[in-house]
């Protein structure tokens, strides 16, 4: 197969299709309690320099309580698949992104992100690496596939392609150009959902993003629930398992694990919270106040919901 | 036209954001498929949904497809892209669909645009050494790709509508005729109009360049040439849109963006 062009972009993860299928092997496919803290979860499946993944986008089923305590426990030099807004926004913010594949992060209606803007204007963060929403959904989902690429027809002509890590090769079937994916194959992934067992089989109500992908994609994968389920409230609906237990290494119980995020059916976002972290992040002083308030000083995710407020919450239920 | 209908309004009792979200609200027709990208063709697509077109199907890449727009989504994901719709499922299935050839219409916005309606959502300055970093393709590109005509919805200044983009995120013609084709982009896809608070363009059909095909009210060609840094084609017969109506802006001030994100 003829390569016509090859993106100058580094390849920030290796798609190491073999070693995955070994990690794979060595997984424990037995029916063990997996929940755990967040603090335990992030202690024990998180190391610098890691390669993450979050799900989903912009303020939508983030998991927040879990980036809240990788913030808090300052897993550093983090390498990011760079999808979303408000999680992404908290690492920036807080230094600890060295690398990122990036496809989006701004603040949606409230425009460019300004962490991200400090982070790369500054050169702290060494690479980054740029691809279409697509590309990195699809580069999980060779992963997933096991293999090591996929071809897709996104990213062709223009300087997205020039600049990321894909390559353009001639169809050995049509003859026509075709751009090949590399699989991203995480270290870790993070995922919050509406429901999971103790064992972390998940359930998510609503649009299911890019989860079933980035799932088979972890080679360690964090999961955080609104609430924990009897393994026969999985059992009765099989069909909504996005994500069978062997997948997942930890299951955290996190209510309201997205705030400020939204949790469709559930919660809405918290719009005076995100402008409150807008304004913040607009200058580095005022970032580390934010981070300091509701992040380094706060020991936990419940402590976290007490600060934000019962009567808060419920109000966001109801909206 | 100088909105002197007595169901239009002067330029004095709309802004530029609202001149933007009612021309392109009228660009989409009922019962056909568009992907709608963040911002601006939200609040389009719900204004098209209570007016013309109430079988508008909008399409959001996370995977809401069909939502009833009654609630303006404040993100691409979120609950209200999948409000009473026909389907939820995920990204890879929604631009699939687009590359399998099912969606017509591509809006989009962007930071600049060039002649032949390649956008850059990425970068101001060099990519390496940026002076600007912005947030970057996200769905922009699979869009630009993969929809059948694309609509880009943009101001208009000379910052924006420049002859060499610092770097293209979005294929509109590339480098002209044939170059989607050669670079292994679907054939028959490419950049169909451009909305601004200035004018609507489209392109030439042999030289695939920008090309002025209708003013906004009280706009001039010259007004238009003044704010565009490249020599922008004009069509043999220049139309005028109308001002948005009494109704377009009612419902747009009242329902569509009731708590005022935007206009």
């Amino acid at each position: 197969m003829q390569v016509i062009q090859s993106g100058v972009g580094e390849l920030i993860q290796t798609p190491d299709i073999n070693a995955f299928r070994e990690w794979n092997r060595e997984k424990p496919t037995a029916l063990i309690d997996k929940t755990m803290t967040e603090a335990q979860a992030i202690d024990r499946f998180v190391n610098d320099g890691d390669y993450i993944g979050t799900e989903l986008y912009g303020t939508v089923r983030c998991p927040m309580s879990l980036v809240y305590e990788i913030v808090r426990q300052g897993k550093k030099d983090l390498r990011i698949a760079g999808q979303g807004v408000l999680e992404l926004d908290m690492l920036l913010a807080a230094h600890l992104v060295k690398a990122l594949d990036i496809t989006y992060i701004g603040l949606e209606v409230y425009g460019v992100s300004n962490c991200l803007r400090r982070e790369v204007e500054s050169g702290r963060i060494e690479r980054v690496v740029d691809w279409s929403n697509a590309a990195i959904a699809w580069r999980f989902k060779a992963a997933a596939m096991g293999v090591p690429f996929i071809p897709v027809r996104s990213m062709l002509g223009t300087d997205t392609l020039k600049y990321s890590a894909a390559k353009v090769v001639e169809c050995p079937f049509t003859g026509e150009p075709i751009c090949l994916l590399p699989a991203l194959i995480l270290d870790v992934g993070l995922i919050h959902v509406h429901r999971a067992d103790q064992y972390g089989n998940a359930q998510i109500d609503g649009i299911s993003g890019f989860a079933a992908e980035l799932a088979r994609a972890s080679k360690r994968l964090l999961i955080s629930a609104e609430e924990i389920v009897d393994t026969e409230t999985i059992r009765s609906q099989p069909d909504r398992t996005t994500i069978p237990y062997y997948l997942v290494d930890a299951v955290v119980e996190a209510p309201f694990g997205s705030h400020p995020g939204e949790m469709c059916y559930a919660y809405m976002r918290d719009e005076a919270h995100i402008r409150e972290w807008v304004e913040a992040s607009k200058k580095e002083r005022s970032t580390r106040e934010y981070l300091d308030k509701y992040i380094y000083s706060v020991a936990d995710h419940h402590s976290y919901l007490e600060l934000v407020g019962q009567d808060r919450l419920e109000e966001l239920r109801r909206e | 036209m100088k909105g002197n209908a007595h169901s239009y309004n002067s330029a004095a009792e709309y802004n530029p954001t609202e001149l933007l979200i009612c021309t392109a609200s009228r660009l989409m027709q009922d019962n056909t498929t568009a992907f709608i990208g963040t911002g601006i063709p939200m609040l389009a697509a719900s204004l098209a949904q209570r007016l013309h077109a109430p079988n508008l199907v909008a399409i959001f890449e996370f995977g809401g497809t069909g939502a009833i727009l009654d609630q303006l989504p404040m993100a691409v994901g979120e609950q209200n892209t999948f409000h009473r719709a026909l389907a939820a499922s995920g990204i890879c299935d929604i631009v699939e669909t687009a590359q399998r050839g099912f969606i017509e219409y591509g809006f989009l916005g962007g930071a600049q645009i060039d002649p032949y309606g390649n956008l850059n959502s990425t970068v101001i300055g060099d990519y390496n050494n940026p002076k600007v970093r912005l947030p970057g393709s996200g769905g922009g590109n699979d869009v630009g790709s993969h929809c059948w005509q694309t609509i880009a919805i943009i101001r208009h200044d000379k910052k924006r509508f420049v002859e060499r983009l610092d770097f293209v995120t979005t294929p509109g013609y590339l480098s002209g005729p044939g170059a989607r084709e050669r670079a292994g982009l679907p054939p028959g896809t490419g950049p169909f109009r451009v909305v601004t608070n200035l004018a609507v363009m489209g392109y030439h059909p042999i030289s695939k360049r920008m090309m002025l095909m209708a003013l906004q009210p009280g706009i001039t060609v010259e007004d238009v040439h003044s704010n565009t840094a490249f020599n922008l084609l004009v069509a043999d017969e220049v139309e005028h849109n109308p001002p948005p109506t009494t109704q377009e802006l009612k419902l747009l001030r009242e329902e569509v963006d009731r708590d005022k994100l935007y206009i």
